[in-house]
């Protein structure tokens, strides 16, 4: 891909970004408010001596606390000073010192956290420091000093509360710089022969410009406060109105005349009201722009090495299916989708020797049965994606059943649907789960509650993010037993550390005690599997329990899953996009694809002659992605499949 | 973990020590016009100098600084200019009952915050957009205009409760619970609004988080998952926002104390503020920042508690 013109394009999407962000304000109906509330106060505070009937300052002895009407709209003060003219006058004045504050705060902050932020080196620490210390004290202390020495000057306090308030700006800047810094379009730019002054112009104020924009509202609201209270002190300069002096005025007759504190208290709220929604607004505005793209960044990395390899598969399956099947698989289904083009399940009959596992045990009872299971999502227009349609899957005791497909073919949603544990928004549309004879896809959170554990049990992908970090692995072990088998704490720390031998960790006492952060990715999915087959459950949800591991220790902890599975006797799901997986471990095999499942039936049977197009594809990914391998049947010994 | 401790602390004296230093430069620089000052502009030049030699302020700034600091570090900030109290006598006396507001409205914003973020954060819907337009309006009201607003309701219009003045606990703890209820609701919206905020962010994060899951598959209920581990890890960074909370709710009980005519160290920063009397604003001005050395090492003590990873590094 050619660089894009490192002068071009920043200054195009900095007049994009420009126009649309204040395009967003004035179509959200808060912000258009906001802007319009703001910019009446700016003209009025502007055309302040035209507007006002009197001097603000002009006391009369008989206009004393006049009654609103007449030569005074809004009535007199305490001094009889006329209302409106001192309320416009005070906007004024109430509003320049506010910028005055900002103005100082915005240059000091943005100036500095640039040089610190692009430059580095010892700038760096000692204006970080600077800035911490100066968020140390609280803002009105430091002004009550200056002004013992400075006296009552209002735009001497608002420099020195612009220089308090500078480290707001510092460290959004500082913060938003040092990640652009490095960013490959700077290298570019700086390789082409730009000078310094013109990379920051050009391509870090682009960055930093609206944080600073949402920030400068923020604090400018905060400016008015501030000086506000000052002057409702009585510590501002008397002869300046103000709407903090107004206050001021007003609180001493808050017996007689409470009616007086109305207007300079409503000018004050409403002012910082409406800059903190007009923040509040740009910001949601942006993030929501921003949103997707994220969103976007972060499904990559999750699941970042199946999306490669299902990419693959797509394509190699799409050659030999119809025109219809590409255009199921490529849109996501949705409710709205007819439902007739449901293509016939393949289902391979049983084998003749009836159920025995791999393991040998003969399989027992049906643990799980789940029928014409769909998943959706609500959406926020009211619509529900479907996620999981028309499955239907049986679990007996001692038998595993595999289910594999492609990433967001449904096999995780499926599983969590079993657990009723689907992320926000997801819910069981359609179907039920019948498990030991009770029907989960209505069961109330209280009943799941007391399966979960205890019945069902789940070991998930990721070993790190599924142990907390801020506990011991031990008593993050012992606090389910202690609450589902209602054991001591004794007796099942006991267990716990038997649990903890038993899944072949070599010092069980030292893991106990050591927070997540401290064992190996290995050693945590050990514990995951020893949490999960903690209280003995019936049924086992493994979903993908080596895909984040080493190769090595995959087939470690393969072994150690079959192992266990085949002592308890346990039911286990395994959701896998590994044939290695399925052909070590699993009985029965469901391959999923776009939220249904294709093919189902014995492992042997699928492997030995795969019906469905897409089934057949997926080997085929395998023989012509990987080494020459010999029989598909045979590869019951290989660890590795499809990674 | 005594480490961590210990380099907090060093770092904490550190701070005061700056703290000190570029405020006595500031305050004590205008050595002739402090004394002009006091004695008012109609005070001839031989009262001035006279002044200005009886307060010592014709010596030396670093002379006048290494004597103010040999004192200080012993606990004596000299005496008032205006009262002839002892400074530290003059804070001490009040430091208690600003900080039974602050500390009162700390616990308060946290509870209650834990409560609604919680809430917001579960239900979202109509629960999390009343949170969030409480949250705007506690933010953006300053804590004064809160307090008046109150101060007209509860106290003018109402009479549940005094409008101003304070009642010491040992005197009357039912009396002292009145009069401190209001000015401290007053300061803790503000409180309130910002933590509220960002403990709803962070459960919102931490309830995405895959150990929840896993938690809850294990027979956890969702409540026992949400108030030990989820509450657990949004803790770090709403403790963080409680301690810069803490840090403008001193500075709002300034304005609160005056409101409610409560004798606390508001009053007499304002009256020392006034009257340009330098030592007590000094004193006033190393207490606080010792306040909050001593509040943020709690809060860093906490962090340790709470996160292990803190107690490491």
């Amino acid at each position: 891909m050619p660089l894009p013109d490192p002068q071009l394009t920043p200054a195009l999407e900095e007049r994009a970004a420009r126009v649309s962000l204040f395009r967003k304000l004035v179509k959200n109906p808060v912000g258009l408010i906001a802007l319009i509330f703001l910019g009446l106060l700016v003209l009025s505070a502007i055309f302040a001596p035209l507007l006002a009937p009197a001097d603000p300052n002009t006391a009369s002895l008989q206009e004393v606390l006049a009654p609103p009407g007449g030569e005074h709209p809004l009535g007199a003060d305490s001094a009889g000073r006329d209302v409106l003219s001192r309320l416009l006058f005070a906007t004024r004045f109430s509003l320049a010192g506010a910028l005055l504050a900002l103005a100082v705060a915005a240059v000091i902050g943005v100036v500095s956290g640039l040089i610190a932020g692009y430059f580095g080196k010892w700038f760096d620490s000692v204006s970080s420091w600077f800035a911490g210390l100066l968020m140390a004290l609280p803002g009105i202390v430091v002004l009550l000093a200056a002004r013992a020495v400075l006296g009552p000057s209002m735009w001497l306090s608002m420099a020195i509360f612009g220089v308090l308030l500078s480290p707001a700006f510092f460290r959004l800047v500082y913060a938003s710089v040092s990640a652009v810094r490095n960013e490959l379009y700077v290298d570019a730019a700086r390789v082409a022969g730009l000078s310094d002054a013109r990379i920051i112009a050009r391509h870090i104020l682009t960055v930093v410009r609206a944080p600073v924009i949402i920030q400068a509202a923020m604090i400018t609201g905060i400016a008015i406060a501030i000086q506000a209270g000052l002057d409702f002190l009585g510590l501002g300069d008397t002869t300046v109105p103000s709407w903090g002096s107004m206050l001021n005025d007003a609180f001493a007759k808050i017996y007689t005349n409470p009616d007086l504190m109305i207007w300079p208290a409503s000018a004050i709220a409403l002012t910082c009201i409406a800059l903190t929604l007009l923040a509040n607004v740009m910001r949601d505005e942006l993030e929501r722009t921003a949103g997707p793209v994220k969103r976007r960044k972060n499904r990559n990395r999750d699941t970042e090495a199946p999306i490669v390899k299902a990419a693959h598969l797509s394509t190699v399956g799409m050659a030999t299916i119809s025109e219809e099947e590409r255009r199921l698989a490529l849109e996501q289904p949705t409710a709205s989708e007819p439902r007739e083009i449901v293509h016939p399940v393949v289902v391979h009959p049983d084998p003749e020797d009836g159920g025995r596992s791999s393991t040998g045990n003969p399989f027992g009872e049906e643990l799980l049965s789940v029928r014409n299971l769909a998943v959706g999502y609500d959406q926020p227009d009211g619509s529900i994606k479907v996620v999981v349609n028309d499955v239907s899957l049986r679990v007996r005791r001692g038998e595993v059943h595999g289910l594999i497909g492609e990433s967001g073919s449904g096999k995780t949603q499926t599983a969590w649907s079993v657990l009723r544990l689907l992320p926000d928004g997801g819910r069981v549309i359609d179907g039920s789960i019948s498990f030991e004879g009770k029907d989960l896809a209505h069961a109330t959170e209280n009943e799941m509650t007391k399966l979960r554990g205890a019945k069902i049990a789940y070991i998930p992908q990721e070993p790190m993010s599924n142990l907390d970090a801020s506990f011991t692995i031990g008593s993050q072990l012992v606090e389910p037993m202690r609450v589902v088998l209602g054991l001591g704490k004794a007796e099942a720390t006991k267990r716990a550390l038997g649990l903890l031998e038993r899944v072949g960790i070599p010092n069980p006492q030292r893991t106990f005690d050591a927070y997540p952060h401290e064992v190996s990715g290995g050693m945590a999915q050990r514990v995951l599997i020893a949490g999960a087959i903690s209280c003995d459950p019936d049924l086992l949800i493994a979903d993908e329990p080596t895909t984040a591991l080493d190769v090595t220790v995959q087939a470690e902890v393969l072994s150690l899953l079959r192992e266990l599975q085949a002592e308890l006797n346990m039911g286990v799901i395994l959701v896998t996009h590994n044939f290695g997986v399925v052909a070590d471990l699993c009985d029965r095999v469901s391959v999923m694809r776009a939220g249904r499942i294709v093919e189902t039936g014995p492992v042997r049977s699928i492997f030995a002659a795969p019906q469905h197009e897409y089934t057949k594809a997926l080997f085929a990914a395998i023989l012509e992605e990987g080494e020459p391998r010999g029989e598909l049947v045979a590869a019951q010994t290989e660890k590795e499949g499809l990674r | 973990m005594l480490r961590f401790i210990l380099r907090r602390l060093a770092s904490g004296v550190v701070l005061i020590v700056v703290i000190s230093t570029i405020a006595f430069g500031l305050l004590y620089v205008g050595g002739g016009d402090i004394a002009r000052r006091i004695l008012g502009q109609t005070a001839t030049a031989e009262t001035v100098a006279q002044k200005t030699e009886q307060l010592g302020l014709n010596r030396p700034l670093y002379e006048q600084f290494v004597d103010w600091v040999s004192h200080a570090v012993v606990g004596d900030f000299g005496t008032s200019w205006f009262t002839g109290q002892e400074v530290i006598q003059a804070i001490s006396s009040r430091v208690a009952v600003t900080l039974s507001l602050v500390i009162g409205a700390t616990l308060i914003s946290a509870i209650v915050a834990v409560l609604l973020g919680v809430w917001a954060a579960r239900r979202r819907g109509w629960p999390d957009r009343l949170v969030q337009v409480i949250s705007v309006l506690g933010f953006a009201i300053p804590g004064f205009l809160i307090a008046l607003g109150l101060v007209i309701v509860f106290a003018i219009n109402l009479g549940w409760f005094k409008p101003t003045g304070f009642v010491q606990f040992a005197t009357s703890p039912s009396g002292w619970l009145s009069s401190i209820t209001l000015p401290v609701i007053a300061l803790a919206i503000g409180g309130i609004a910002g933590v509220t905020q960002q403990i709803r962010g962070s459960v919102i994060d931490a309830l995405r988080q895959d150990y929840v899951r896993t938690l809850r598959s294990r027979g956890l209920s969702a409540n026992r998952v949400i108030y030990k581990h989820v509450l657990r890890n949004a803790g770090g960074p709403a403790l963080a926002v409680l301690a810069v909370q803490f840090v403008g709710l001193l500075g709002g009980a300034v304005i609160v104390e005056q409101v409610f005519a409560i004798p606390g160290l508001g009053q007499v920063a304002v009256s020392a503020t006034n009257q340009g009397d330098i030592p007590l604003v000094m004193g006033l001005v190393v207490v606080t920042a010792i306040i909050v050395v001593v509040v943020n090492l709690v809060i860093d003590i906490l962090q340790g508690f709470l996160n292990p990873k803190v107690r490491l590094s």
